[in-house]
C-alpha cells in the first residue's frame, strides 16, 4: 500500500509532525556501509526498492504532502526571498515545471492529473484543490511565476544551476527547509563558490569530480544522491535565515530527551538536465525521523552507531552536531552488540 | 559519453548544400529524440574497427523540433577520415550512433546583445541560436564568412529570414568582413561567439583585447577535433597493458578500441571530462582546457587530443 497524505502536522511550535510505521518502514535510510565515508555516492535515479518505497517514483509524494505543503505556504510569506528568479532561467523553470507536472500526473493520476492540447495545459492538482488553465511558457497566465507556482506543489526544495563559463551557477530555486543554508546567500554562486564551506572535499578533488560530472550529465537520465545530518526537533526550516529561532535548540538535548528530540534528517537529492534550457535541476527532498524511530529498526540502530562513532570531527562540526553528537553516541550504543 | 547512451539513428536524408558540405538529416530508429539547447553538439559514430569514427557535429535543426536532428558535415581531405566517411559511405538508410546531445557553446543568456561571427561550416552552431534568439526577442547579429566555391551553405535562406542583421562575406567574391569596425561600439553588455577556423578566434579575441573587452563575453567552438601526429606507445599502469597509439588516430580513440570506457563530451580538447593522470611519459598538450601549470606540471593530459612527445607514455587507468 502506498502512503496517503494524511492531515497536517506542524514542523515548528508546538512540533506535531510523527511517523506512522510504514513511513518508518520507506525511510530512505543513508549508510550503506559501518563507517562513514565521505563520497560522491551517486547513482541513476531510476525506481528501486518496489511499490511503496521512497525511490518508487520520479517525486516521491508521502503521508507528509499536506503538512510540508502547509509549512512552504508559512515560510513563504514569512520571507518571499526564499524562491528566487533570475531572468535568464525562465525557460529552465517551466521545464521544471513540465517534468514534475507530467511525472506527478502519471505516477499518482489519483491526485494529480494533466491535460494538454499544445500549449493549452489544464492542471488538476486534487490534494490542494487546485484546477488551472493555463498557456505554456506563458507566465501572465499562471496565478504565480513557473517556479513559484510547482514548488509550492511539490515536496522538497529546489534550485536551478545554470550552465556557463566551464561551472554550474545557482542562479534559480525555492529553499524553505535547507539543511543549514541559504538561497538568498548562495544565489548566484558558482558551484565551487558554494561547496567553499564543505571540509575535507577539496584536497579529495571531490568537488571538482563532481561539477564535472554533473557538467556532464545527459538529457534523460536523472541521477541521485543522499546527505544526511542530525536536526534537532522535527524542524524542516533550519535555514541559515532562522538560525536565531533554531541554533539554541541544539544546547537543549539531555541525554534523557536525545532520542525523542534528534531527528536524522536524509536529504534525497535529485539531478536532472532540462533539455531546452541545458540547466541542472536539483532537488533536496528532506525526510526526518526521530532516533527513537529509528532504533525501531534493529539494523539501523546499529548502523547509526557506528557511522555516528567513526564520524570525523571535522564533519561532526561542520554539521552543527558538536553539542549532542555524544548524547547520541552513548543512546545508540545499547542497540549495537559490538559494545 | 558513454557508449551505452548512444542513440541509434537512421539517415533519412542527405543533401549537398555547398560543394564541401553535406547535410544529413536524423530520425530516431525508436522512440523520440528530446529537444535540445541552442549550440548543442552530438557525437556520430560510425563505420566499424579500424574505420571506427566518432566526430562531434553540431546540432544545427530548430531545438524545439524533436522530430528529427540535423548536422552539417564539411568534407575535410586532410582528416582522420571521418568526414571522408560521412560524405562518401552514408548512405540514406543507413544507422549510426549519436550521443545525446551535450552543449559546450551556449548563447549567454545575461547578454544585452549577440553577435555572431561563423566561418564556412561554422554556421552550423548559429543555425540553432537563429530561432530560439528569434523566440526570445533577444537582439542579435549574425556575419558569416565562406568561400562559396567550398561552403557558404544557407547564406541566401539566411539573408532572406534575418535581414539586415545577417551580412554575408564571401571571399570568392573578394568581400572581407572587417571585425574590428563590427565589434567597436557595441553596446556595454554585449557577447561575441565564433565559431570558425583557429584563425578567425584569434583575430576575434585580439580584436576583443585592443577594445578592452573582458575575455569572458568571447566564446568560441573550434571545429577541429583530434589532429594526427607521430604514433606513440601508451601504456595502463593498473592493467599494465600495453596500446599502440597510431600517428591517425588519438590516445581516446585507441582507450575506446580496447573496450575501455572514458567519459567524454567534446573530444576536442576542451571539455575537460576525459583528463587523464599520466605517471610516466613527456606529453605534447593539444588542448585548451588544462592550465598552463598544469601542462608544465606533466601529471595530466587530455587524451583527445594530447599525444606523447617522445615514444610512450603511462597513464594511471
Amino acid at each position: 500500500m502506498r502512503v496517503a497524505p494524511k492531515e497536517i502536522q506542524s514542523f515548528r511550535d508546538d512540533f506535531t509532525y510523527t511517523n506512522s510505521a510504514s513511513a518508518i518502514e520507506r525511510f530512505p535510510f543513508p549508510f550503506p556501509e559501518d563507517e562513514y565515508r565521505y563520497s560522491v555516492n551517486i547513482e541513476a535515479h531510476q525506481p528501486k526498492g518496489g511499490e511503496g518505497s521512497a525511490f518508487e517514483h520520479y517525486i516521491d509524494v508521502d503521508e507528509h504532502y499536506l503538512s510540508e505543503m502547509a509549512e512552504r505556504e508559512l515560510v513563504l510569506k514569512d520571507m518571499p526571498n526564499r524562491c528566487l528568479v533570475m531572468p535568464h532561467m525562465d525557460l529552465a523553470c517551466w521545464e521544471m515545471l513540465e517534468r514534475y507536472m507530467v511525472s506527478l500526473a502519471e505516477d499518482y493520476p489519483e491526485h494529480f492529473k494533466l491535460t494538454r492540447d499544445g500549449d493549452n495545459w489544464h492542471w488538476e492538482n486534487k490534494l490542494l484543490n487546485i484546477d488551472d488553465h493555463f498557456t505554456f511558457g506563458d507566465g501572465a497566465t499562471l496565478p504565480r511565476p513557473p517556479l513559484d507556482y510547482i514548488g509550492r506543489q511539490v515536496q522538497g526544495d529546489f534550485a536551478l544551476m545554470d550552465q556557463r563559463e566551464g561551472n554550474l551557477f545557482m542562479d534559480a530555486g525555492m529553499v524553505t527547509c535547507p539543511a543549514d543554508w541559504s538561497l538568498a546567500f548562495d544565489a548566484g554562486m558558482s558551484f565551487d563558490e558554494w561547496h567553499g564551506p564543505v571540509p575535507m572535499v577539496k584536497s579529495e578533488g571531490i568537488i571538482e569530480r563532481a561539477r564535472k560530472y554533473l557538467m556532464a550529465l545527459p538529457v534523460g537520465q536523472p541521477v541521485r544522491r543522499l546527505n544526511w545530518t542530525l536536526t534537532v526537533n522535527a524542524r524542516m526550516d533550519t535555514s541559515t535565515e532562522k538560525y536565531n529561532e533554531w541554533g539554541h535548540e541544539r544546547t537543549t538535548i539531555t541525554p534523557e530527551n536525545v532520542s525523542e528530540k534528534v531527528y536524522l534528517r536524509v536529504e534525497v537529492q535529485v539531478l536532472d538536465r532540462m533539455p531546452r534550457s541545458n540547466a541542472v535541476t536539483i532537488s533536496i527532498r528532506t525526510y526526518l525521523l526521530s532516533l527513537e524511530d529509528l532504533v525501531t529498526n534493529k539494523a539501523w540502530a546499529v548502523r547509526m552507531h557506528r557511522a555516528l562513532k567513526t564520524l570525523p570531527e571535522a564533519l561532526i562540526d561542520y554539521k552543527g552536531l558538536t553539542r549532542f553528537h555524544g548524547m547520541a553516541v552513548d543512546y545508540l550504543s545499547q542497540f549495537d552488540p559490538a559494545n | 559519453m558513454s557508449t551505452i547512451d548512444q542513440i541509434v539513428v537512421e539517415v533519412v536524408a542527405i543533401e549537398q548544400v555547398a560543394p564541401m558540405i553535406k547535410e544529413f538529416t536524423l530520425q530516431p530508429a525508436e522512440g523520440q529524440f528530446t529537444p535540445f539547447s541552442a549550440g548543442a553538439h552530438v557525437v556520430v559514430e560510425m563505420g566499424e574497427g579500424e574505420q571506427r569514427y566518432r566526430n562531434a557535429y553540431s546540432l544545427m535543426s530548430d531545438p524545439n523540433d524533436n522530430r528529427q536532428y540535423q548536422i552539417a558535415v564539411r568534407l575535410q581531405e586532410e582528416s582522420r577520415g571521418g568526414s571522408i566517411y560521412m560524405h562518401e559511405q552514408v548512405a540514406v538508410g543507413d544507422q549510426l550512433k549519436i550521443s545525446p546531445p551535450a552543449n559546450l557553446f551556449a548563447p549567454e543568456w545575461r547578454a544585452k546583445k549577440h553577435i555572431l561571427f561563423a566561418g564556412g561550416v561554422g554556421i552550423t552552431p548559429f543555425l540553432s541560436y537563429v530561432p530560439v534568439m528569434q523566440q526570445r526577442g533577444a537582439e542579435f547579429e549574425l556575419h558569416y564568412m565562406y568561400r562559396s566555391q567550398q561552403t557558404g551553405a544557407y547564406s541566401a535562406e539566411l539573408t532572406e529570414q534575418l535581414g539586415d542583421r545577417c551580412c554575408c562575406y564571401d571571399a570568392d567574391q573578394s568581400s572581407r568582413c572587417d571585425i574590428a569596425v563590427v565589434m567597436a561600439d557595441q553596446p556595454l553588455g554585449t557577447h561575441f561567439y565564433i565559431c570558425g577556423p583557429e584563425s578567425l578566434i584569434e583575430a576575434v579575441q585580439a580584436t576583443a583585447d585592443e577594445l578592452g573587452i573582458p575575455a569572458g563575453a568571447i566564446h568560441w567552438e573550434e571545429f577541429a577535433g583530434a589532429k594526427p601526429g607521430q604514433p606513440f606507445t601508451v601504456e595502463l599502469s593498473r592493467s599494465g597493458v600495453e596500446l599502440a597509439v597510431a600517428a591517425n588516430k588519438s590516445v581516446l580513440e585507441t582507450l575506446e578500441a580496447a573496450d575501455i570506457d572514458i567519459p567524454n563530451l567534446c573530444r576536442a580538447g576542451v571539455c575537460g571530462q576525459c583528463v587523464c593522470d599520466v605517471s610516466e611519459g613527456e606529453i605534447e598538450h593539444r588542448d585548451a582546457y588544462l592550465s598552463d601549470a598544469e601542462k608544465q606540471s606533466g601529471q595530466r593530459m587530455m587524451p583527445c587530443v594530447s599525444r606523447a612527445a617522445g615514444e610512450r607514455l603511462v597513464l594511471d587507468i
